[in-house]
C-alpha cells in the first residue's frame, strides 16, 4: 500500500530548519510520500540533501524531491499581484513533494502536471544483503 | 609588544592579498555531467596534466579535488585561480546501481558510502567558492531538483555563476532547453571531450572570476 501524507505548512512553521528537515525526512523513511504545503528555503533544500546522505544505508537509498513554485509572471499587473501574494504568504506558496527513492524512481515536472515514476515492486527485484557499513 | 603587533598586521595583510590572488573556481553539478572531464581539459590546456579520473560510472569523483594556481591567458589578460572539482550532487545513492555498472558488491557498497560523503562535502564547500561553473549534461532534462537546488543556493550566496551545457557535440544535446530552464544565467554549450567552445568558456571565466 502506498501512503501519501499531506503536511500543512502550519505543522512546520514553528520548527527550526533542522526540525523541518528531520520531520520530512523521518516521514520519507517511513516509506511515505510527503506532500508539503509550501516550500523549503534554498538552504534547507541543500541541508535536506546533506541529511539524506548521512542516513543512506542498504534499506534507505535516499529521496526524490521536487519543489513546485508558483508561476513567475514577468511583467505588468501579474507581477505586482504575485509580489503582493508572495509578501503575504512567503514560503506557504507552492508545494514540495518528497518520496523515498525505494518507492519513487523519478519525479518529472511539466508546467501543467507532475509525474511520479514508481520503482518496480520489490518481489521483482533481485534480493541483496542488508547492511553495507 | 610592538614586534607582535607588526607581525599580526603583516599576517592580516598577507592573508588579505593571498585570498584575493587565490580565487576558488568550483565545478558543480549532478553526477556524470562531465565535471572532471572539463577539469582535465582546463588543466591539460594550461598545465599539461590531468586533475582526476573521469569515467562513465557515476560518482567516480568522491572527494574534493583541487588544482592550484592555474593561469589562463586571453587577449593579454591573465586570470589565476584554484580549480575545485567537486563530487556530483545527488539525492539518492543506490549501491545496486554500481553493481549494474559492473562493480563487485563490496566495491559497490564502498563506492556508495564514499559517494554519500562526497555529496556532503560538495555542499559544504559551496560557501568557499568565489565563482562556480555549473556543469550540466546537455543531453538530459535540466528541470531536476538537484540542478535547481545547486543554482538556487549559489544565487542565494551571490556567487557568480556560469552554466555550461556539456556534451553539446552529441546530436541529442539541447542547449536551448537548458537556457530556458535557467533564463537568468548565461548558458554556454560546450564539449569538454572535443574542446568545442572551450575558448568561449575561457572568455566567460574572466567575466565570472576576473
Amino acid at each position: 500500500m502506498l501512503t501519501l501524507q499531506y503536511v500543512p505548512y502550519k505543522e512546520i512553521e514553528h520548527l527550526s530548519s533542522l526540525g523541518r528537515i528531520r520531520k520530512l525526512l523521518n516521514l520519507a523513511k517511513e516509506n511515505k510520500i510527503v506532500l508539503l504545503q509550501g516550500r523549503l528555503t534554498k538552504e534547507e533544500e541543500a541541508e535536506i540533501i546533506k541529511a539524506t546522505m548521512e542516513e543512506i544505508n542498504a534499506d534507505f537509498k535516499g529521496i526524490e524531491l521536487t519543489v513546485i513554485s508558483p508561476t513567475n509572471e514577468k511583467e505588468g499587473i501579474g507581477k505586482l499581484k504575485e509580489g503582493l501574494i508572495s509578501m503575504l504568504l512567503g514560503d506557504r506558496q507552492g508545494m514540495t513533494i518528497i518520496g523515498p527513492a525505494t518507492i519513487v524512481k523519478e519525479i518529472k515536472r511539466d508546467p501543467d502536471k507532475i509525474q511520479l515514476y514508481m520503482t518496480e515492486p520489490k518481489s521483482k527485484r533481485k534480493k541483496s544483503s542488508k547492511k553495507y557499513k | 609588544m610592538l614586534r607582535y603587533m607588526k607581525s599580526l598586521i603583516n599576517k592580516i595583510v598577507h592573508k588579505l592579498f593571498k585570498r584575493k590572488q587565490q580565487v576558488k573556481l568550483g565545478l558543480y553539478g549532478p553526477p556524470n555531467g562531465g565535471k572532471t572531464t572539463l577539469a582535465n581539459k582546463i588543466c591539460q590546456d594550461w598545465l599539461g596534466e590531468d586533475l582526476g579520473i573521469a569515467s562513465n560510472i557515476p560518482h567516480e569523483t568522491r572527494e574534493i579535488q583541487i588544482k592550484e594556481q592555474i593561469t589562463i591567458k586571453k587577449d593579454r589578460k591573465e586570470l589565476t585561480f584554484n580549480l575545485v572539482d567537486t563530487p556530483g550532487i545527488a539525492t539518492k545513492i543506490d549501491y545496486e546501481d554500481f553493481m549494474k555498472a559492473g562493480l563487485s558488491e563490496s566495491e559497490s557498497k564502498k563506492r556508495a558510502k564514499e559517494a554519500t560523503k562526497g555529496v556532503i562535502d560538495a555542499i559544504k564547500w559551496l560557501d568557499e567558492m568565489d565563482a562556480v561553473v555549473v556543469v550540466l549534461d546537455g543531453t538530459k532534462d535540466p528541470y531536476t531538483q538537484v540542478n535547481i537546488t545547486i543554482v538556487g543556493n549559489l544565487q542565494a550566496r551571490n556567487t557568480p555563476v556560469l552554466i555550461v551545457a556539456n556534451k553539446s557535440d552529441l546530436r541529442r544535446a539541447n542547449v536551448k532547453r537548458i537556457q530556458n530552464a535557467f533564463p537568468q544565467y548565461e548558458v554556454l554549450g560546450i564539449s569538454a571531450k572535443t574542446g568545442k567552445n572551450i575558448e568561449k568558456l575561457y572568455s566567460s571565466l574572466f567575466e565570472i572570476a576576473g
